[in-house]
């Protein structure tokens, strides 16, 4: 049968290559332009995580909808190596996190104050890299400002002036400190550039009052897929207790994943129309093929071939048809995305799309499993449901039908 | 007609077979009785439109008769299902149509093999077989050609050897030599007598060649649908 099917597919060469080409060209269209729009969101995802969110946080249950100074995480060593040591992870870094009132001479803002660990937080957030004017803490025991540029504008200040700090401590008692600035970011995150100044996490514990304990352990991990994974093995891991929860990036920054489906299904809508006419395209070739031949069916018929016999070959042949245009599609595809992986693919405009994000102007596509199968797996199913068309054709086919047209 | 008489190959009770045409009915069969024996050799003639290639479809269950009843190896065709028949047909009866009878993108031995490969045979008794037949209608050294690279006669032999093939008991022939000349024709009339004599395989084909009804043993003339004359020649 296999034989038989796969000489029929090739009783019209030209017909055959140019659906298999028609199949094949689809396919590649949709490994290609899914792999690339997937590599652009783990490129989006990874640019808004890596400024300063991680991929993952760990914080005390209820500090994510209702921030206060008293929920802490106590522990924090423990909880630090601890998420250290699972596989995926690339550094967990200790946060604390205030509010306060800044001044300057003349100026008084107020902002999100940020107490860090200089050696990891340059591994978990870009802020470290993206010094527009001075430095980054040198340190761990320095004791000085890192300020966002828009809250630096606003406050008229600049590297080497001092801010003077007023909060509420941990404990309720006033917390205030006088600390000259070393450096000004540029994050191009506009809420944090105008929103956040920096301190080594000392200094911070010394101005609050934190007595050793933190609010956030920020995670970064190699890649967007190892997320999952690593999320799973801190809550197995048993660090989290009763009072810590780990946050995912999609909980921490609802708007990325909303914005990402968007786009997904505004991209399906491109491909379903492709799909559609590679889809008819098969179908008519089967419709055509079955039709020529039903003399022949009508013979195979009288010879006591049983209908649902026919109806097989028919849908094996286009089965095999199917494969073959989207393995070569898949092929070609996965060259392609392979290329543009090596040499980067950016289109006009999305450079502009891309500053916004926070990402590099073009992308550098790979190729991946959901990028291989999701288009070609839709493309079959989708032709092989046209398929059931001719081979009802077939099966209601009476045998005197092609018999008497010789 | 007794149950001894329904174990025959064919039996046609007052089988008609009406079509329905706009507001005109036409009647291909106008009411068949029939009993062709194992073993006969029978040639059904008449003009066309007279219904022979309607009665052959009725016999092998490829078309309903509109009234009356069709024993084929003693199986009553209208309790049948489709699968049924089919099934029937693949064990029992071969057909040999007039032309444009072999898959075209088989070579001539794996169209002989084909019925038999639908049987189930072994891979080895069906080459075995198929070469012997193919042999048997002189054309040993063609097995692997397609049919387009065969003439018109050789295609039909390759048909003829086909439907012998498999061993049935019945081969049903529809206007086997309409596309072939005298000679040809004459050579696959002998091809098939030789069938007929040697395995026992009841034979029934249509025609309009005199010399081809020459050839039969029994003689079935078909007019409007009836039987017009049955006559054993000798
Ligand atoms: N599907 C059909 N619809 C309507 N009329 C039909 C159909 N099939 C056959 N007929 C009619 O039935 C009659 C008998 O046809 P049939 O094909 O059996 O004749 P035949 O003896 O085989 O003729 P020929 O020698 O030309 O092959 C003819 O009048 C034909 O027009
Ligand atoms: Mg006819």
């Amino acid at each position: 049968m296999f034989k038989l099917a796969w000489r029929n597919i090739w009783r019209h060469p030209r017909r055959t290559m140019l659906t298999l080409l028609a199949i094949a060209f689809a396919a590649a269209v949709l490994v290609f332009f899914i792999g690339l729009q997937l590599s652009s969101y783990d490129a989006t995802i990874n640019a808004t995580i890596s400024v300063f969110n991680g991929a993952i946080q760990v914080q005390p249950e209820g500090y994510h909808d209702r921030p206060q100074m008293r929920l802490t995480i106590d522990r924090p060593q423990q909880v630090l190596s601890s998420i250290s040591e699972i596989p995926g992870v690339v550094a967990a870094a200790p946060r604390a996190i205030g509010f306060a009132l800044l001044s300057s001479g003349s100026r008084t803002y107020g902002a999100q104050v940020v107490g860090v660990d200089p050696s990891t937080e340059p591994k978990v957030s870009t802020i470290p890299g993206l010094i527009k004017e001075g430095r980054y803490f040198t340190s761990t025991d320095e004791t000085s400002f890192i300020v966002g540029t828009d809250l630096a504008k606003n406050l008229h200040v600049s590297v080497g002036d001092e801010l003077t700090l007023l909060g509420q401590g941990r404990d309720g008692s006033m917390a205030a400190t006088v600390l000259p600035i070393v450096g000004i970011f540029s994050s191009g995150s506009e809420e944090l550039d105008r929103m956040m100044v920096q301190l080594p996490l000392h200094a911070f514990a010394d101005t609050f009052g934190m007595n050793g304990s933190i609010h956030v352990v920020a995670v970064a991990v190699k890649q967007v897929g190892d997320v999952e994974p690593v999320e799973r093995e801190i809550e197995r891991s048993g660090v989290l207790g009763d009072s810590l929860v780990a946050l995912r990036w999609d909980e921490l920054i609802p708007g990325i994943r909303q914005m990402i489906e968007l786009d997904m299904s505004s991209g399906w809508f491109f491909y379903f129309t492709l799909i559609l006419i590679v889809a008819f395209s098969v179908v008519n070739t089967f419709f055509m093929a079955v039709l020529e031949r039903t003399r022949e069916f009508c013979v195979m018929l009288s010879l006591g071939m049983r209908p649902g016999y026919l109806c097989r070959l028919v849908v094996l042949e286009s089965v095999m048809l199917l494969v073959s245009g989207l393995l070569l599609g898949i092929f070609i595809g996965s060259l392609i995305v392979l290329y543009f992986g090596e040499v980067g693919f950016s289109v006009p405009g999305m450079e502009e799309m891309a500053r916004q994000f926070n990402m590099p102007g073009s992308i550098y596509p790979r190729v991946s499993f959901r990028a291989l199968t999701d288009g070609p797996s839709v493309i079959f199913a989708t032709s092989l449901i046209g398929v059931l068309f001719p081979a009802a054709r077939v099966w209601r086919l009476n045998p005197t039908e092609g018999i008497r047209q010789v | 007609m007794s149950e001894v008489q329904k174990q025959a190959p064919i039996v046609c009770e007052s089988v008609k077979r009406f079509y329905q045409q706009g507001d005109v009915t036409v009647k291909a069969l106008a009411g068949v009785t029939l009993t062709i024996e194992s073993g006969e050799f029978v040639s059904l003639s008449g003009p066309s439109g007279s219904g022979k290639t309607t009665l052959l479809n009725c016999v092998a269950g490829l078309d309903i008769p509109t009234s009356g009843e069709v024993y084929l190896i003693g199986n009553r065709v209208s309790q049948m299902s489709k699968s049924q028949l089919a099934d029937l047909r693949l064990r029992s009866v071969g057909f040999v149509f007039q032309s444009y009878n072999l898959v075209p993108v088989l070579s001539a031995q794996e169209n002989v093999e084909f019925v038999m490969e639908l049987q189930g045979i072994s891979r080895t008794e069906r080459a075995e077989r198929a070469r012997a037949i193919l042999q048997e209608v002189g054309l040993a050294g063609m097995e692997h050609r397609r049919p387009a690279e065969l003439s018109g006669g050789q295609q039909q032999r390759v048909a003829v050897a086909r439907a012998v093939a498999s061993r049935p008991q019945l081969v049903l022939a529809d206007e086997p030599t309409a596309n072939l000349d005298s000679k040809t024709s004459g050579a696959l009339m002998d091809m098939m007598r030789e069938m007929n004599a040697e395995h026992g395989i009841t034979f029934v084909f249509s025609t309009h060649d005199k010399l081809v009804m020459s050839r039969a043993r029994r003689l079935i003339k078909m007019h409007d649908g009836l039987i017009e004359s049955d006559e054993i020649q000798s």
